[in-house]
């Protein structure tokens, strides 16, 4: 395998790891928490579009909004009635909830589906490829993902930065009680944040299912790439968590290259690396 | 009214926590006598439970006074428990010196990656923590000489008469699981303790009033792997035979966020309160697939929305049962006649 192709297939790769990430970038810019619970609602995010195309026999391409859609609603109404609860000053209660999430999410969908894999399929789109010179492919389908979390990442940078709900939710990540005393209500602006997160993480899980067989233990590790996509890009960006993914998906791509044991290893190191040269991230728009 | 103070008695001991403490002192007594009566399947169960108890009394160590919240503890049990399979097997180390020694091997890779993931707060310790004990498990995992991703057997115990490995086996966990309990309970009464209890409450307070945060929660980090590395060094001699996998999977997990945050964080009786649960379901539910762990989380959530001081929190507010009493009660004698 050529070292050119490695590098274009990890950062295709990493295309699907930034939609991964995103969900989890506007959960901490808004609440300054982590959903330990992300990974996982990736991965019921995918069993869901399994069950609907199965069912319905549409396109995966249409369900994929249709599932970004409800998964919003659900969200939303997570966070008010459950998540909400936990928020206040210890770190601790928002953990132990979304890690019971994880838990019953895993164990509901080892349950309903037992532990074996499965794909959702899309035809020959899924084998299709585009020659970008005599010894490099790239498939459609990845460069779909590719497009979408561009997409994602610039209606994102988009709302963060252009609107009074992105203001909103900025004022509130800075500082909550003085954006509760200027009027703005907390507790429904996490919930909007929530929404946006499940939107996008239901386009990454059908994405997912699409490149991927999936299981229902597979979410933790789609939770540790998110988190290290973003801790790589640095916080505050969009486009840093987009191109932190991408940072990842190369290293594991030529880690796999090197040797089939080592990928996921590589994504590990160069995110630990990071930690220790540069902790506030490669592309941080600002300190903390 | 002014009040004298010499009139005034400070007790730590109330009666029902000296019955409490004398109980917990002859069960404890009465366990150490099981390798002359009980059969082998209960000593094991009771060993396992030990290693459970003591890796629990570490988290709650972390993360109930320490305030950090690691989902990676995994890391140092495997370690641990590596730490006796590579001195036992291959350096012919006395197997059960290196319990102990597993531990310290643990407590030698901590210091190194506390540099690391102390970089990060919050939620981001929890998964860096998380990060580092899958490190661990992928580089295990590509050790050829250690058998790989499937692991190796103990091949050290071959030799020694299987009633003797038996025994002190169960000696080491039953002290193992006072050390840890009482180690913690002594470490609280002390000087690092107080100011453990001081970061509890309020960090910012705590830095305030003169506390090293920084270096009470390195202290508290190491001492935590350092436990967790003798409790997964003895859970892989009663195991005999360990794997990256089963070393440092995700499935340590649940124990540590669920046992302690059910049975009450921050107090000494809730690990164990949560402990006994949690091997009680999993003892029992088990023939039902995952449905325990589905039912864990469901309590958990509960628990922490609902009751955060967990299932000994409730208890204590409404008795005065200590047994392992840490507050200073102040006795006024005309009050109580």
């Amino acid at each position: 395998m050529n070292a050119m192709d490695t590098v274009v297939q990890g950062a295709l790769l990493g295309g699907l790891y930034a939609l991964f990430a995103m969900g989890l970038a506007v959960i901490y810019g808004v609440m300054r928490q982590v959903n330990i619970a992300h990974g996982d609602f990736i991965v019921l995010g995918a069993y869901s579009a399994f069950v609907v195309v199965a069912a319905t026999g549409l396109s995966p391409f249409v369900v994929a909004p249709l599932t970004a859609l409800v998964f919003a609603a659900f969200g939303y109404a997570l966070q008010r009635t459950i998540i909400n609860r936990t928020l206040g000053n210890a770190i601790l209660p928002p953990l132990v909830v979304t890690y019971g999430l994880s838990i019953i999410i895993q164990n509901v969908l080892l349950q309903v589906f037992s532990a074996d894999a499965r794909s959702i399929q899309i035809g020959a789109l899924g084998t299709a490829s585009v020659a970008l010179g005599a010894h490099l492919a790239v498939g459609w389908f990845p460069l779909i993902v590719f497009g979408t979390a561009l997409a994602v990442a610039a209606l994102l940078e988009f709302v963060f930065n252009r609107t009074s709900l992105g203001m909103a939710f900025r004022a509130v990540a800075d500082d909550p009680e003085i954006a509760q005393v200027m009027g703005l209500r907390d507790g429904q602006l996490f919930a909007y944040a929530t929404a946006i997160s499940l939107a996008v993480v239901a386009l990454a899980g059908v994405f997912m299912g699409i490149k991927f067989t999936f299981a229902p233990a597979d979410g933790p590790n789609f939770l540790i790439y998110s988190f290290e996509a973003v801790v790589i890009g640095g916080l505050g960006s969009f486009w840093g968590t987009f191109a932190g993914a991408i940072i990842l998906g190369v290293a594991q791509a030529i880690g796999f290259a090197l040797n089939p044991g080592w990928g996921i290893l590589a994504g590990h190191l160069v995110f630990l690396a990071v930690l220790v040269y540069r902790p506030t991230g490669l592309f941080a728009r600002s300190a903390q | 009214m002014t009040i004298a103070a010499r009139e005034l008695r400070v007790e730590r001991w109330t009666p029902a926590s000296r019955l409490g403490a004398m109980l917990a002192a002859a069960a404890g007594v009465a366990l150490a006598t099981f390798p002359f009566w009980a059969p082998s399947d209960i000593m094991r169960l009771v060993v396992e439970f030990a290693c459970l108890l003591a890796i629990a009394q570490m988290w709650n160590l972390l993360a109930g006074y320490g305030g950090l919240i690691s989902i990676g503890q995994q890391a140092y049990i495997g370690l641990g428990g590596y730490g006796l399979v590579v001195l036992a097997n291959d350096a012919h180390v006395n197997p059960f010196f290196c319990v102990p020694l597993g531990g310290l091997a643990a407590a030698a890779f901590a210091v190194p990656t506390s540099r690391i993931v102390f970089r990060l707060a919050g939620g981001y310790f929890a998964v860096g923590t998380w990060v580092v004990a899958e490190v661990y498990r992928l580089v295990f995992a590509n050790i050829a000489a250690l058998g790989g991703g499937s692991g190796q057997s103990l091949t050290a115990l071959i030799g020694i008469p299987r009633d003797v490995r038996e025994a002190v086996t169960y000696w080491i966990a039953i002290a193992l699981m006072a050390a840890t309990t009482g180690g913690v309970y002594w470490l609280l009464q002390s000087r690092l303790g107080l100011a453990l209890t001081a970061i509890r409450d309020s960090e910012t307070a705590a830095e305030s009033q003169g506390v090293d945060v920084a270096r009470t929660k390195f202290i508290v980090y190491v001492a935590a792997a350092f436990g967790s590395g003798c409790a997964g060094a003895l859970y892989f001699l009663n195991a005999l035979r360990i794997s990256p996998d089963a070393a440092f999977g995700m499935s340590w997990i649940p124990l540590l966020f669920f046992t302690v945050v059910i049975g009450g964080i921050g107090t000494i009786e809730g690990p164990i309160v949560g402990t006994l649960i949690y091997f009680v379901m999993r003892q029992f539910l088990s023939d039902y697939g995952s449905w325990y762990l589905i039912v864990l989380g469901v309590v958990a959530i509960v628990v922490m929305i609902w009751a955060p001081r967990g299932i000994w929190g409730l208890l204590a507010a409404r008795t005065s049962w200590r047994i392992f009493p840490l507050a200073h009660i102040v006795r006024d004698p005309r009050v109580d006649a």
